[in-house]
């Protein structure tokens, strides 16, 4: 129904264009019939074009032409959203004539997994989002550019760091152990999304600039083509391309932006903490300074970053390109953090042999430089004593002992030089020889400033593709995608030997941490496509099979040694003399150093194929098979057979819909899949028996000799694929022309043979925890979007989006044997302690509920510390008391968008919401009690947060229940004002001018700095700045 | 076409030259030794990588799950002899004798041992006699790994020793059970301590003569764990085996050990030098072999408050972790150690009464272990102590003799002469020597503690003397009361993991818990 509403519309455009021209009567008429090559419908409005004139025609309602033409003539048949192709005529001849869709993604369309399909088409659940509706201002992350818009799909970034990666689940995970991240798909090749050492986010590759659109493919008929990667939803990104018979255009934009800090955490002043001090701890106000610091303002600031993108697009004489250079400089608003990304991007797409040949050559360089502060200093900021100055007056004198004269042990008569520490203030050992407390915190800013931490990365990614028609068969395409990924990173990480904490007296200190990765990741597709239309039966058959390739490599190469001054004895004295830094390779020292070299790799090999049936243009079914085969998993269980099924009924097709005006669209979908799962997050060679030898500082001693030791590995030698199985049903909708439209999604998603990491029966494997298939999890949830044009009119336009999420999420078995008592597998480690867990995974609760005990509350509503209720009434409390409570994901899950255009201005706005998340409060829990201003390793002091005078607990009390908190919220991720100056002077440039807020307010009672951590526990988060933007976007 | 080829490339192994598979890893000779070094640094080292990194176990921080650590936490903290101030997890109710069957750090212990089971299962059924003779092993290489396997023989009865001592009943596996998904048999703790003493007495001749390499498990080393499995036969089996006991301490005494003349030494960096007491240590190494348990954690966690000066102990800080209750303190003579020698008491600004366990000042502290030499310096790192632990020496061997001899099965001038012996040491000369009347159980049970307190043997001493639990014998904050109160006797042993309980359908966990 929209391609008719289109077609129509086309149609009266090209009459007026058309309209008026002539048949010339001396020459003969070709006529004939256009239709759609994939399902053999007529295209009314198709446009016939004589070769090498403007004379020319279009069809009419039922696709049919005729023109006039002499002889030897050629003529060129285009239709928007069809390859264009031209044919030799001679007058007086029928010429019936199927386009072609063109692969790339255009509107009405959407990529789906090897190929595009008709969006009326899909018969799984599908969302295409392109550039228009992109989340707007500083993003660096793609995405953040889908952030809130897909029903069903979260975006959690980790933080406010520049360039910070982020989580993204689709429908809830259907993982324990194993990956719950999507499967990335740029261009047709599919990515590994493994972490690249030194980059924040391995996503920011990809230039967001380069991006013309996301498909989110989220039920497993849809995804079930990607077999075992898919098990958690597919992103397909395509980048923009330059467009056949387009005229060159130039694009720059141009983006400046502010970051702001928001809330600071609330910890005692100066002045309060000296009271505290005094009231709790009067034999240590000795240890009190006199300044007034506040460690948070002393670490963060407002960040400038600006971006900037040029573009260039054309066909030069039949060969359409796109160039782009990126490039991105951004401040974190924590001091010394910067990230510098330049991009490259050239995407080739000539077509060769009359349109039979199509070529796409994408290359995306990306080169990031990164500096990372040391994100210790946001925790250090909340503990460390307000009282203390940034820089102290007076110089420290630790003594040092070294070997100086390199026999293996310390030299102690001779002193080396005193340290300053850099200046900064440090907490001392309280004996008279200014040793650095080594358990102190330390002084935020020194971290900040001693620690250099640097990284370069520098990746392409890059593809050639090859589609052809047969020239005998034009119904049959062969497709070849040959793609590699190859990354290259290289960092170092120095901590001088003067910093307090990196002090060794014996040993010379200091820390120098030289990092390299290597990854190669190869793919090879070929698929054969044939789609054919049976007119007599008013069938359409679209049948792919193919083959897949995928070779991962990677290797992680790093050395650690100490990084310090080597001095020189003066001989007066055995005072040092000159010293020089970074001794590596002097054989004093090389017990220091320890080098390793990890490569490894995996392949995945797949045999997969598509059957599409299309019954009068109404009925729709798909069947798709991947067989997968993964080098991770013993030959009897490395291949994996992943089926789906869909059907797909357009209602309002039928010809007894045909008089329901006010409905422009109505499908109702079905579908049923099973994807796998192997990303497996433990190695590469989990089924191998295999034995591992020690790296240097793990030996052992067997008289008098130290042996590197070897150990057998824990194993599993009958690991298999995780199974998960989706069910879905679906319904799209469109109302009047579709002013609103939208879809409706319910599913229900069954794992088995979860890849699990738990405990394994004692002594029947080589560790005591093992990767293994056990247990099984479940996920069902709706889904709910739609978007509506309130105005449509030529003055103003109004937009509004709308998308909701409801996902409940229970894990249905986890161990062999299905005993109650079993209390599950604990997780989520909190800061505070060491070991402590806040979480579990238990059967008939959902994955990472928060496990704790019930508060008992005294008469003055405050927690009464260490009482707990006593849920299984046998007197005491134990460990058997504690319970589940409440979960970190939320149960519904909220988008909202919307944009106006009114003459040249345009506002718009994106938000979320999430409701029934839970978070723990482990900021609070951590550094909320009195104890935590005493610290008995030095002694030193420490801060303590505000918050304690909501409970005026002495010691922490980690896993009470008061600390897990309601962390429901509305946040607005961005809100932009812009402005459209178009061609000004009289020039053909456009120019426009934005504004965009980013993060601009969050509403929620949550009392910590922000409520949307993805692992429910609030500790130390980077915080996420508010972004004032400046957008300039020149067009030509 | 190429398809075939590529489905091949699904067959890999490891790149990397650190891991091997096992089809490969004995075509290097060297793997033998290799992989008996890991049977070994099992006990010193937490992983493969040090101090922490690539860890052994899961489940628990590597530093907690440290096999020493453990074995310390489990033999120490129960008692008299120490408490912990930290805020991790239930660490808190050792001291208070209020575990559970959830708590992560008998689960560390637990899982700790049964690795070494499997991993000792693994080497044993690797160098069975027709493996050996199918990669062509002969000669004098295959005597030696004979050696080897008998000495992987031992370190399983070691660790099944432990889980005899701590868990009573658990589940036993062999190198007859293959790894793979299956459910373990349940053995009984009488059953275990058959199959544990008929390991040992098989093995006795089997491996080299006492006193000739160090840090590998000797006949002696076999005859002390026997000694130490029949003193406390009584509580696992309900027969005692004090006579037997006598037998191989005696063999120990024959073998030509002698106590060293300094007491402080043995616990010192360079403990594993000149050290004629010493008869099986765990070995640990600044530069080679680094942990976050073992002896850095001992000596690192005594180190706290605003008078102990590190450097004075060799480390370059404290952890603020444990002291010890009044309970140890009052066993001696004084508490500063002019007297009995082996009151290493830090007590400068320390309460000697526990008001707070928290507070690192609430308890002395104790400088019995050190990362000094006793030529002066630290040892090789200021972080990882070169300290060994000693499993077994010397002085605890005249104990159990003279325990025997008490319990009327050796001979009493012999025992009175071993104690006397220690004594001297202690006090300098003879004055804190006994004559035979005052050899009691009683007095031996302190004795054991000023002699070997924190060398984890507390527990289990405490258990055969029937004073860990019940009302018989309090001390500060057993029972989380300050005075100490009466606990149940069910904290005799330790829960079953309730993790294994779930994963095990043969496991049936121990009374009252």
């Amino acid at each position: 129904m929209v391609k008719h509403l289109k077609s129509k519309l086309i149609l009266l455009l090209a009459m007026m264009c058309f309209g008026t021209v002539t048949v010339f009567a001396q020459t003969g008429e070709v006529t004939g019939t256009v239709t759609d090559a994939s399902d053999g419908t007529t295209l009314p409005g198709a446009t016939i074009v004589v070769k090498g004139t403007v004379r020319g025609t279009v069809t009419d309602i039922d696709g049919n032409y005729g023109i006039s033409v002499g002889p030897n003539t050629t003529l060129v048949f285009s239709f928007i959203g069809y390859e264009p192709q031209e044919i030799p005529v001679q007058p007086g001849s029928t010429v019936n004539i199927a386009l072609q869709m063109q692969s790339t993604a255009l509107e009405g369309f959407v990529v789906i997994g090897y190929g595009v399909q008709k969006k009326e088409d899909a018969t799984g659940s599908v969302t295409a989002i392109d550039e228009k509706l992109f989340n707007k201002g500083a993003i660096v992350s793609p995405t953040q550019l889908i952030s809130g818009k897909v029903a069903g799909v979260q975006v959690i970034s980790g933080g406010g760091a520049p360039g910070e990666g982020a989580t993204v689940r689709i429908r809830g995970g259907s993982s324990l152990s194993a990956s719950n991240d999507p499967l990335y798909v740029i261009d047709g090749v599919p990515i590994d999304n493994d972490g690249i050492s030194g980059m924040r986010n391995p996503l920011n590759t990809i230039n967001p600039a380069d991006i013309e659109t996301f498909t989110v493919l989220k039920d497993a008929s849809a995804t079930a083509i990607y077999g075992s990667r898919a098990s958690n939803g597919v992103i397909i990104i395509t980048t923009k391309k330059g467009k056949k018979g387009a005229p060159m255009s130039f694009n720059y934009t141009g983006k400046f932006s502010l970051s702001t800090p928001g809330k600071k955490i609330d910890v005692l002043s100066a002045d309060e903490f000296r009271s505290a001090v005094t009231e709790r701890y009067p034999d240590y106000v000795g240890l009190l300074g006199d300044a007034n610091t506040d460690w948070q303002d002393e670490i963060y600031q407002n960040a400038f970053g600006m971006d900037h993108n040029v573009s260039i697009a054309g066909d030069a004489q039949g060969l359409p390109y796109r160039l782009s250079i990126g490039f991105t400089d951004e401040d974190g608003i924590l001091k010394t953090d910067n990230m510098k990304r330049t991009t490259v991007g050239v995407a080739l797409s000539p077509t060769l042999f009359d349109d039979h040949l199509k070529i796409n050559l994408n290359v995306n360089y990306v080169n990031i430089k990164n500096e990372f502060a040391d994100r210790g200093a946001i925790g250090s900021a909340i503990q460390y004593d307000p009282t203390k100055p940034i820089k102290n007056d007076s110089i420290y004198n630790p003594l040092y002992l070294d070997d100086i004269d390199g026999n293996g042990e310390a030299d102690n008569t001779v002193l080396m030089p005193p340290t300053d520490f850099g200046g900064y203030y440090a907490w001392v050992q309280n004996n008279g020889t200014d040793v650095p407390v080594e358990q102190g915190s330390s002084n935020p800013v020194a971290l900040l400033n001693m620690r250099d931490d640097q990284s370069t990365v520098n990746r392409v990614l890059t593809n050639f593709q090859l589609d052809y028609k047969f020239h005998f068969l034009p119904e049959l395409r062969a497709n070849l995608n040959l793609g590699l990924d190859h990354s290259h990173s290289k960092g170092d990480v120095i901590v001088p030997d003067y910093a307090p904490w990196a002090y060794d007296a014996l040993n010379g200190g200091g820390s120098y941490n030289s990092y390299t990765q290597t990854k190669d990741n190869e793919l090879l597709d070929f698929y054969l496509n044939y789609v054919k239309y049976v007119d007599k039966i008013e069938s359409r058959f679209d049948v792919m099979v193919g083959y897949s390739w995928q070779h991962f490599y990677r290797s992680n190469n790093s050395i650690n040694g100490n990084y310090s001054r080597q001095f020189t004895i003066d001989s007066v004295a055995g005072r040092p003399g000159v010293y020089q830094k970074n001794f590596f390779g002097d054989p004093t020292r090389t017990h220091n150093i320890d080098t390793t070299i990890r490569p490894t790799e995996s392949y995945l090999v797949s045999f997969f194929g598509r059957f599409n049936y299309t019954l009068k243009d109404r009925y729709l079914l798909t069947f798709t098979l991947r067989d997968d085969g993964t080098s991770r998993f013993s030959p009897e269980t490395r291949w994996g057979l992943f089926p789906a099924a869909a059907f797909a009924w357009k209602l309002n097709d039928e010809p007894w819909m045909q008089n329901v005006d006010v409905l422009s669209q109505l499908k109702i979908r079905a579908g049923w899949g099973v994807t796998g799962q192997q990303n497996i997050n433990q190695g590469d060679y989990p089924y191998l028996p295999r034995y591992t030898t020690s790296n240097v500082f793990a030996r052992y001693q067997l008289g008098n000799m130290f042996y590197y030791t070897m150990r057998p590995e824990g194993y599993d030698a009958n690991i298999k694929w995780e199974e998960t199985t989706t069910i879905n049903f679906g319904l799209d909708f469109g109302f009047a022309e579709d002013r609103v439209y939208g879809s409706i999604d319910v599913y229900q998603r069954k794992t088995k043979d979860l890849i699990n990491y738990i405990p394994v029966p004692a002594g029947t494997n080589l560790s005591n925890f093992i990767l293994t298939n056990i247990g099984d999890l479940e996920n069902k949830g709706a889904e709910f979007a739609i978007t509506a044009r309130p105005l449509n009119s030529t003055k103003v336009f109004w937009e509004i989006g709308f998308n909701a999420t409801y996902n409940e999420n229970k894990i249905t078995k986890l161990t062999a044997t299905d005993d109650p008592d079993y209390p599950g597998v604990a997780t989520g480690g909190i800061s505070g302690g060491v070991g402590n867990t806040v979480q579990m995974h238990s059967v008939g609760h959902p994955a990472n509920s928060y496990f704790v005990y019930e508060q008992v509350y005294g008469t003055d509503g405050l927690p009464i510390e260490g009482l707990y209720v006593d849920r299984n009434n046998d007197g005491e409390i134990t460990d058997t008391d504690r319970y589940h409570y409440k979960k970190p994901a939320a149960d519904f899950y909220f988008g909202i968008n919307s944009s106006v255009a009114w003459k040249n201005w345009d506002f718009s706005f994106s938000g979320r919401a999430n409701f029934g998340n839970y978070v723990y409060d482990n900021l609070n829990s951590e550094n909320g009690v009195y104890e935590r201003l005493y610290r008995p390793e030095g002694p030193y002091l420490g801060n303590i947060t505000a918050a304690v005078t909501n409970t005026e607990f002495v010691t922490p009390q980690y896993l009470s229940d008061y600390y897990i908190q309601d962390a429901s919220f509305f946040k607005m991720d961005a809100m932009t004002l812009s402005y459209l100056f178009p061609a000004i002077g009289g020039s053909n440039v456009d120019l426009r001018l934005s504004g965009t807020v980013n993060n601009a307010f969050t509403i929620t009672n949550y009392d910590g700095i922000d409520p949307e951590i993805s692992n429910g526990i609030d500790n130390r988060i980077y915080p996420r700045p508010r972004v004032y933007v400046l957008g300039v976007s020149l067009q030509f | 076409m190429i398809i075939t080829s590529c489905v091949k490339d699904l067959d890999t192994i490891p790149l990397d030259k650190d891991v091997t598979t096992a089809a490969t890893v004995f075509d290097d000779p060297e793997a033998y030794i290799q992989i008996l070094a890991k049977l070994y640094a099992g006990h010193a080292v937490s992983g493969q990588e040090g101090p922490a990194g690539n860890g052994d176990i899961s489940g628990i921080d590597e530093g907690f799950g440290q096999y020493l650590r453990a074995w310390w936490y489990h033999q120490e903290l129960p008692t008299d002899e120490a408490v912990i101030g930290w805020n991790d997890q239930t660490i808190k109710d050792f001291h208070y004798q209020s575990w559970g069957a959830s708590d992560v750090f008998v689960a560390a212990m637990y899982y700790r041992i049964f690795y070494q089971i499997s991993a000792c299962n693994e080497y044993i059924r690797e160098t069975a006699d027709d493996k050996l003779s199918d990669r062509g092993v002969t000669g004098d290489f295959l005597a030696q790994v004979k050696t080897y396997r008998n000495e992987a023989r031992f370190l399983r009865a070691l660790s099944y020793f432990h889980a005899m001592d701590l868990f009573a009943n658990v589940p036993f596996v062999t190198e007859a059970d293959a790894v793979g998904a299956f459910f373990p048999n349940q053995i009984q703790r009488a059953d275990l301590f058959t199959y544990v003493e008929s390991e040992l007495k098989d093995i006795e001749t089997l491996l080299i003569a006492p006193r000739t390499e160090y840090a590998r498990a000797d006949q002696a080393t076999v005859w002390s764990l026997l000694a130490k499995v029949y003193l406390n036969a009584e509580v696992y089996t309900g027969t005692a085996k004090y006579g037997e006991c006598a037998t191989y301490c005696q063999k120990v005494i024959d073998a030509g050990y002698s106590l060293h003349p300094n007491y402080a030494y043995l616990f010192m960096a360079d403990n594993n030098l000149n050290n004629p007491e010493q008869i099986f240590s765990v070995a640990f190494d600044g530069n080679a072999t680094q942990t976050y348990g073992g002896t850095n954690f001992i000596i690192h966690a005594a180190i706290g408050g605003d008078k102990m000066i590190p450097s004075n102990y060799g480390v370059g800080g404290g952890w603020g972790g444990t002291r010890t209750t009044s309970a140890l303190v009052d066993k001696f003579p004084d508490e500063t150690g002019d007297i009995d020698g082996r009151a290493m008491f830090f007590t400068e600004d320390q309460n000697k009464e526990i008001v707070d366990i928290g507070v690192f000042t609430d308890g002395y502290a104790i400088t019995k272990w050190k990362n000094v030499k006793s030529t002066g310096g630290a040892g090789a790192s200021l972080d990882y102590p070169d300290t060994d632990f000693p499993y077994f020496r010397l002085a605890d061997v005249y104990l159990m003799y003279a325990e025997a001899a008490v319990q009327g099965t050796a001979d009493m001038g012999m025992a009175v002469n071993y104690v006397n012996m220690l004594r001297e040491r202690a006090y300098g000369d003879a004055s804190g020597n006994i004559s035979a009347g005052d050899l009691d159980l009683n007095f031996i049970l302190d004795e054991r503690a000023r002699e070997l307190y924190w060398e984890c043997t507390r527990r289990t001493d405490l258990v055969r003397h029937g004073k860990l639990t019940g009302g018989d014998y309090v001390w500060p904050w057993k029972g989380n009361v300050a005075d100490g109160a009466s606990t149940d006797s069910k904290f005799n042993i330790f829960p079953i993991p309730a993790s294994d309980v779930g994963a095990n359908p043969n496991l049936l966990q121990n009374n009252g818990y």
